[in-house]
């Protein structure tokens, strides 16, 4: 394993802020945000502690996946501008307390959704921190281009765990929200990874740019956008959505396939530029057009989540679409 | 595990800080399971 080497001595006295970084915070809101869609959606009623302590469980589990993620990325984090300053390789926790955070806090999050909701949503939140852990980020990450295709299996399943710690089961209408999460992921991630692809290049990460090439990944990017927008509207067809949230999808869903066709358009990820008249060199050719279409994925999803939760917390009706 | 009497300024306040973030943390995990435990508890009875 690469990775036994690669921690490099603590340096300086680790904070309670540099283990709470290993959780990937960031991450952990957006999971809690999608699994919290999925408990109201379910709806089912549900005392609101054991709620809270749902969405705890899931916050803390999708954490402690970040620490196990961590632990044995470390010596690829080391080489790339964007992760070198995580608390591993820059030497500020060390590798074996990130692995110890990892397990303690898989362990206890399982436990507690297990004994205060249902084994079932339980079960499903182990199955995503091990997705995660062992066949995202110790197999595929390294060994195949379909990483983040694959791997993204785990990011799509909270608003899965979210609907059946409410209600024991995961109907179709969770399975569609897994989907969208899951069909979302590479469009999102190789449009990041099209400007960053030097950095994965470095570390031997081999991402979609890296291995197949730019024009490929645009291409791929615009076929997932094809697949992902359609997916994002059946929630009005299947009684999950209402009025506003065919809206929303349906409005977002042609700027994300406009942006997705101007990415397909552009140059994004080929080589960088000559040096320009004013000495400096060019940006990244089409890095704009990347950068759009990875910030409005972001914003796309957040939305039509949003529109979701906000229509069952109101007991908005759904379309009699297909009725 | 490093020396307490050796340790530093910036060692003794960093280790402080990640003890009281594991005291708390262990706290509201006992005060979350018998806060479960009750409302687990209420529920069974009202429904017998």
């Amino acid at each position: 394993m690469a990775m036994a080497t690669a921690h490099p001595e603590t340096r300086a006295p680790a904070r309670w802020q540099d283990y709470f970084q290993l959780l990937k915070p960031r991450v952990m809101s957006l999971v809690v945000f999608t699994a919290l869609t999925g408990l109201i959606c379910a709806d089912r009623p549900i005392n609101p502690i054991l709620a809270g302590v749902a969405i705890l469980c899931i916050a803390v589990g999708a954490g402690a996946s970040g620490a196990l993620n961590m632990w044995y990325d470390a010596d690829i984090d080391a080489k790339m501008r964007r992760t070198r300053g995580r608390p591993v390789p820059s030497g500020k926790v060390q590798g074996a307390d990130a692995l110890a955070l990892g397990i303690t806090l898989s362990l206890f999050s399982v436990m507690l959704m297990g004994m205060a909701l249902n084994w079932f949503a339980a079960g499903l939140l182990a199955f995503t921190i091990a997705f995660y852990a062992v066949v995202y980020t110790m197999w595929l990450k390294r060994s195949t281009a379909q990483n983040i295709v694959i791997g993204g299996l785990a990011g799509a399943l909270p608003p899965v765990i979210g609907w059946a710690a409410a209600s024991g089961s995961a109907p179709l209408n969770a399975w569609l929200l897994c989907a969208i999460i899951f069909f979302w992921t590479p469009p999102h991630f190789w449009a990041l990874s099209l400007y960053t692809s030097e950095d994965y290049a470095k570390a031997g990460v081999p991402m979609m740019p890296v291995v197949a090439g730019a024009a490929s990944t645009r291409r791929q990017i615009l076929i997932y956008a094809l697949l992902v927008v359609p997916l994002c509207l059946a929630p009005a067809i299947t009684g999950l959505g209402g009025a506003a949230y065919l809206g929303v999808a349906a409005a977002g869903g042609l700027v994300f396939l406009l942006l997705a066709w101007r990415l397909f358009r552009s140059r994004a990820g080929e080589a960088v530029g000559e040096r320009n008249t004013d000495g400096l060199y060019d940006v990244r050719a089409g890095a704009k057009d990347a950068r759009n279409l990875f910030a409005f994925s972001i914003l796309y999803l957040a939305l039509i989540f949003a529109t979701l939760l906000a229509e069952h917390l109101m007991g908005a009706a759904p379309l009699e679409l297909f009725r | 595990m490093s020396d307490p009497n050796s340790e530093g300024e910036a060692d003794w306040k960093a280790r402080r800080g990640r003890n009281i973030a594991l005291a708390l943390g262990l706290i509201l995990f006992v005060i979350l399971v018998f806060v479960v435990t009750i409302v687990k508890l209420s529920g069974n009875v009202a429904t017998h």
